[in-house]
């Protein structure tokens, strides 16, 4: 068995790599922050909104957690249009991860709500506090410290997953290596080459994640 | 004319009743100690006079607001009736000072520069001055209970409630609490207090409430009621904890 590595037949085609790249990146910061915000909206909805609301967020969320998400990338890109909506790849990529990550972190931040000692609310109510001032000063602070780091493995797994978009042709990273393939068929070293990124991504993303949080939770 | 009013109040969970018509006037100045068993009812009493539990007959009036009703504005009973409880409460994640400063800027839109010199100040007077940058995992149990209690003191209360607050501390920080809570009296504050503490509802209290199965079941003056306690149930109650 002896392969000749050739990995400078890939570097014509460097700068399709590095849109790849940066689209990846870019990706997993927009959904990242995004799906953040959607998570805890959901899950102030299902903790501290009326019923009603709750139940609504949490057939959403059952929903996103019981299905593929190819298929949630499918039924947005290719299925959304019989509905009139018509969605270019890069925006349907987007919304698909948005609404994916989004469902995750509202079932762990609602986790991280509920881990907060009831003393902590009704002593804020108290204090004359509305329960949605309580939510903001003192409950979220406390949800998010302890829910961090189960928060930032869902990032890196919903980043990884991401190389599903290229399913539908935006032209992340994943789209970008199989590209590049299909024109000088060096499999072997451009999927190499790939994996590699997506390995020092995901290391730089987790040690990133973690000065943030040093930085957000500095106080004790 | 009373500061609170609490008339023929009933509250059940579920099934279970467990104030079957309370009554109470508390004037301005008062100091109230409601003593009784566990489970007599204590915490539920003083939680449905601040609205953190409903009830569903009688009616409670404090400073002028009916608590029970369903356009009750709660935000402006609250900010008349603080309340200190028995697990401190403090926000883990903001220091002494923070925790005093936050619902003043919250809820009465106090800059931070200002809240900081109440802080200072309802600080100094529970004795914490050097603890002002501490946060709650720094300090003691008797310290963080009178950082609670500055923080409820620093939205210029009318009345305060304490539910049993030395109840969870070691026994030699029991006396610096019940310190500044007799400070606190001396300097005119109408308190309502769940205490086990018989001797300091006596020198303290100027009035005594004995709850017994969801009811008042004795009440008077401190010195007298101790000294002469008239039904059975409070004479034995008073064997057992005095
Ligand atoms: N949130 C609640 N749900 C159901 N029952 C409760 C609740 N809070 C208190 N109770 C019941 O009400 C009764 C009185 O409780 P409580 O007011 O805490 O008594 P005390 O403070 O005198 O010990 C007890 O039987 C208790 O089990
Ligand atoms: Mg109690």
């Amino acid at each position: 068995m002896s392969y000749k590595l050739q990995f400078a037949e890939l570097l014509p085609y460097w700068s399709v790599l590095l849109y790849g790249l940066v689209f990846t990146i870019v990706l997993t910061i927009v959904s990242t922050v995004a799906g953040v915000a959607v998570g805890t909206a959901g899950a102030a909805a299902r903790t501290f909104g009326p019923g009603w609301l709750g139940r609504i967020v949490a057939v959403y969320v059952e929903l996103i957690r019981n299905t593929p998400f190819i298929v949630q990338l499918f039924f947005i890109f290719f299925g959304l249009p019989a509905l009139g909506l018509k969605l270019s790849e890069t925006t349907a990529a987007f919304l698909a991860m948005v609404i994916n990550l989004g469902a995750y972190s509202t079932e762990i931040i609602r986790a991280g709500i509920e881990a907060v000692p009831k003393g902590h609310i009704e002593a804020g109510l108290s204090l004359a506090m509305t329960k949605w001032e309580v939510l903001r000063h003192v409950v979220l602070n406390q949800a998010f410290r302890k829910i961090y780091p189960a928060l930032s493995s869902q990032i890196i797994i919903v980043m990884l997953g991401s190389a599903v978009v290229s399913q539908i042709s935006a032209e992340d990273l994943t789209y970008a290596a199989n590209y590049v393939a299909s024109r000088n068929f060096r499999n072997f070293e451009v999927y190499l080459l790939v994996a590699l990124a997506y390995l020092a991504l995901a290391m730089l993303t987790r040690s990133a994640l973690r000065a943030l949080g040093r930085v957000i939770f500095k106080a004790r | 004319m009373s500061l609170v009013s609490i008339r023929d109040v009933r509250k059940s969970f579920g099934q279970n009743e467990v104030l079957k018509g309370v009554s109470l006037d508390i004037a301005k100045g008062d100091v109230v100690a409601i003593i009784g068993r566990s489970g007599s009812g204590k915490s539920t009493l003083l939680r449905c006079i601040n609205g953190l539990e409903t009830y569903q007959s009688g009616s409670i009036v404090a400073d002028g607001i009916e608590v029970g009703g369903a356009a009750t504005n709660l935000r402006e009973l609250r900010r008349h009736v603080g309340m200190v409880f028995q697990q401190f409460n403090l926000f883990p994640h903001l220091t002494a000072a923070e925790n005093v400063m936050l619902a003043p800027t919250v809820v009465n839109k106090v800059s931070k520069a200002e809240a900081r010199i109440t802080a200072a100040e309802v600080l100094a007077k529970v004795g914490l001055s050097e603890k002002m940058d501490a946060y709650p995992s720094e300090l003691s149990g008797g310290q963080q209970q009178r950082v609670a209690i500055a923080r409820s003191l620093a939205m210029r209360p009318k009345v305060m409630l304490c539910d049993e607050i030395t109840s969870a501390l070691d026994p030699e920080l029991v006396n610096e609490v019940l310190r500044v809570v007799e400070q606190l009296a001396r300097e005119g504050m109408t308190l309502i207090l769940v205490t086990h503490e018989m001797r300091f509802a006596r020198d303290v209290g100027t009035k005594l409430v004995f709850m017994h199965h969801g009811k008042v079941h004795e009440e008077g003056v401190p010195k007298e009621v101790f000294a002469a306690p008239r039904t059975p149930e409070l004479q034995q109650f008073v064997g057992q904890v005095g």
